[in-house]
């Protein structure tokens, strides 16, 4: 079981993350945050597996992970 | 959700102020790999960051030790002056394409070929990126920038300056390695090259340059994921990551 | 090269001992004595022999030599050596003081203490090799961009360059700015006997901006960019302050024969003021009174000293240059109301003879009466 947080106040809404998500957990918010741009938001958050492809990706350490239990370390950092 | 264990997290080399770079831009992703070296390594208290004249200008304000703003191109001297006074620091550079291998393309040379004890950490984006967009010597055969509206025309300023290379026929003892920041994958490996060349400089074995294939989204025209997929189809072909050289092929000649 | 002793046997452990040294080496030795960790340098002549000094010289003291690819390099390997809180320094001539002005602003800037001997060859270009004072302006104003100002001391004797050397050190140390040392070749070439026994260095100077790694405290930057106006303007300001600060504390300047009233005023400096020394010993002994203010500091300017002189001189104000005319500009400022210097100089490397200057002067004095 993981958990993927994005701070959205940090976020640029480059959408890189959305895009290297396997699970499709992350999307597109609709409300843009205070810095105007549309953030990235987690969607079925219970689909995150915790491979942290989109915290690397994130430019701007705008992702944290948290895993409960056992953690596959699927980029083998 | 909370509690559970934090597998992924901003690294204490990093402080928490947001960067001013431009969305999608992977200068964000460079200086997090550096600041989790930082980190592992348990250096942060004892280094000196050296930020360029460009985009990373400002890098002293996201890094969480020591740094020194160096004029344009001439951050290896400065690493120089550091590191020779004051041997048992960890000095790195932090230098964009057009900062090291245009206008201090000698200070970057002659510091690799003494074997100055320091890490430089060269981001290559094709692009000057501060000044709006105009052509580097990195700069694709047939890109387009300002400086090049009818894109870069080999028989007029020559072909793209591959610096990973060229450091690499030195002879001095050196760790030269690129990588890049395009995807996942790409940026685990990129931390490694990093990590790498931080060691060499704990051991003080030798010079160390990492050269990071990186995305310039807004000076190209390209939305941030159309940039990832530019480094793959035509930065990379042109410059092949990898370790062009390790301290231990001392002839100075291309590491397979 | 080397130090021949003029005092040997059993005499010399009672008396000081004199050595018969170099410009150069005198320089090299004093910074040494005043407690400088690196030194950093691109071969240039008239100079050069500073860098064959320290190049034995600093491993013997624990130092740090570096021959750098350019003076554009070592001027800025001086930014991150004395960023550390190292006393550090260079040495070169004229066209490699040019190139050395990039780091220069942004040593002022960043408001680090750096020592620059500049040992002036004759220019615009590549000149010549041989002396002149030519780069007056360069030193005085500023060598590189923006609102800055350095130190400016200008020896015209051997053992004064080493004093002055130790002295530039201090001054750098104390209002955390760069100083330079302006010499000419014939200071830096020139043998003389030195007395270096009493130079050491002074009270050492807290420098909690250094950039030492930030254990135990928070990190530390040392930068000149300052991209909000009005902060830019506050360090403008402040920087201003430390300029003001340095023309009321810190002029130095020799009298020579300086009295009530003169026939002739001279102003000049370096190695033109000795030449002008023994001129008016000339002209003394034909009766004529002329008094010479030597200014050591050329920056700060001792603007009280010129304008007392040259208040009762019959004939006025001469300033003599190894140039075609750059120090007249402040003497000028500094005479007022008083009017305008006449100005006598040589340049391209060319020295005038004592005979040459007495000339002059008896001229002056004979249209000044007249």
């Amino acid at each position: 079981m993981s958990a993927v947080t994005i701070d959205s106040t940090r976020c640029k809404g480059c959408e890189l993350c959305c895009r290297v998500c396997p699970q499709g957990v992350l999307r597109v918010a609709k409300q843009i945050n205070t810095k105007g741009y549309f953030p990235a938001e987690v969607g079925d958050g219970t689909l995150c597996m915790g491979c942290c492809m989109c915290a690397v990706v994130c430019p701007d350490v705008a992702i944290e992970v948290r895993v409960h239990g056992v953690h596959y370390d699927f980029l083998g950092q | 959700m909370t509690g559970g264990e934090v597998v992924f997290s901003r690294p204490e080399s990093l402080r928490r102020t947001p960067t001013h770079y431009c969305p999608g831009c992977t200068h964000g992703t460079a200086h997090r790999l550096v600041a989790e070296v930082l980190d592992e390594l348990g250096i942060r208290e004892r280094t000196v960051g050296v930020a360029p004249v460009g985009c990373a200008v400002f890098a002293y304000n996201y890094f969480n030790c020591d740094f020194l703003e160096a004029a344009h191109g001439r951050a290896p001297a400065f690493a120089t002056g550091v590191k020779r006074v004051r041997p048992e620091l960890i000095v790195f550079t932090y230098q964009g394409d057009g900062d090291l291998a245009s206008i201090g393309l000698a200070e970057i040379l002659h510091a690799a070929n003494r074997g100055e004890k320091f890490t430089v950490v060269f981001v290559n984006n094709a692009i000057y990126g501060m000044t709006g967009g105009q052509m580097a010597p990195t700069t694709l055969p047939g890109q387009v920038t300002t400086t090049c509206p009818g894109g870069r025309d080999v028989e007029q300023v020559g072909y793209p300056l591959r610096v990973a290379e060229l450091l690499a026929t030195l002879r001095t003892p050196g760790y030269i390695a690129r990588g890049s920041l395009h995807g996942p994958e790409a940026i685990v490996a990129s931390k490694r090259l990093v990590r790498r060349a931080f060691e060499h400089q704990v051991a003080g074995t030798c010079f160390g340059l990492v050269e990071l294939l990186s995305t310039c989204p807004t000076n190209w025209g390209l939305t941030p994921m159309a940039a990832c997929q530019w480094v793959v189809d035509r930065m990379i072909p042109y410059y092949p990551l990898g370790e062009l050289k390790r301290p231990e092929s001392a002839t100075g000649q291309v590491a397979s | 090269m080397g130090c021949i002793m003029i005092f040997s046997g059993s005499e010399a452990a009672a008396k000081p001992r004199k050595l018969l040294m170099k410009g150069a080496e005198a320089i090299g030795e004093a910074a040494i004595r005043a407690g400088a960790k690196a030194y950093f340098c691109y071969p240039i002549t008239p100079q050069t022999e500073v860098a064959e000094y320290l190049a034995r010289r600093m491993p013997e003291v624990g130092g740090v030599f570096l021959q750098g690819e350019s003076e554009l390099a070592v001027a800025n390997m001086l930014f991150g050596a004395a960023a550390t809180g190292a006393r550090v320094f260079t040495s070169t001539s004229s066209p490699g003081f040019s190139l050395m002005a990039e780091a220069m602003s942004y040593i002022a800037g960043a408001e680090l203490p750096v020592v620059f001997i500049n040992v002036m060859r004759c220019g615009p270009g590549l000149g010549g090799v041989l002396a002149a004072q030519s780069d007056y302006w360069q030193a005085t104003r500023n060598s590189g961009h923006g609102d800055y100002r350095c130190p400016v001391l200008a020896p015209s004797s051997v053992q004064e360059a080493a004093e002055l050397t130790l002295a530039a050190f201090e001054l750098a140390d104390r209002y955390r700015n760069p100083v330079i040392v302006l010499a000419d070749g014939m200071i830096g070439q020139m043998m003389e006997p030195v007395m270096l026994e009493g130079l050491a260095a002074g009270e050492p100077v807290e420098k909690p901006w250094a950039t030492q790694g930030c254990g135990g405290r928070e990190p530390v930057v040392v930068k000149s960019l300052y991209l909000d106006p009005q902060v830019l303007e506050r360090m403008n300001r402040r920087l201003a302050e430390k300029y003001a600060k340095m023309q009321t504390d810190e002029v130095q300047v020799e009298l020579y024969n300086v009295r009530e009233r003169h026939d002739l005023v001279v102003v000049a400096y370096g190695t033109m003021a000795r030449i002008c020394k023994t001129a008016i010993d000339r002209l003394g002994k034909e009766g004529l009174q002329v008094g010479l203010v030597r200014p050591i500091t050329l920056f700060p300017f001792p603007v009280d000293a010129v304008h007392s002189a040259a208040r009762h001189s019959a004939a006025g104000v001469v300033t003599v240059e190894l140039s075609q005319g750059q120090m007249i500009d402040d003497v000028n400022l500094a005479l007022g109301e008083l009017g305008r210097s006449a100005f006598f100089g040589r340049s391209g490397g060319m020295v005038p003879t004592p005979d040459e200057v007495t000339r002059v002067f008896r001229d002056l004095v004979k249209r000044g009466a007249a």
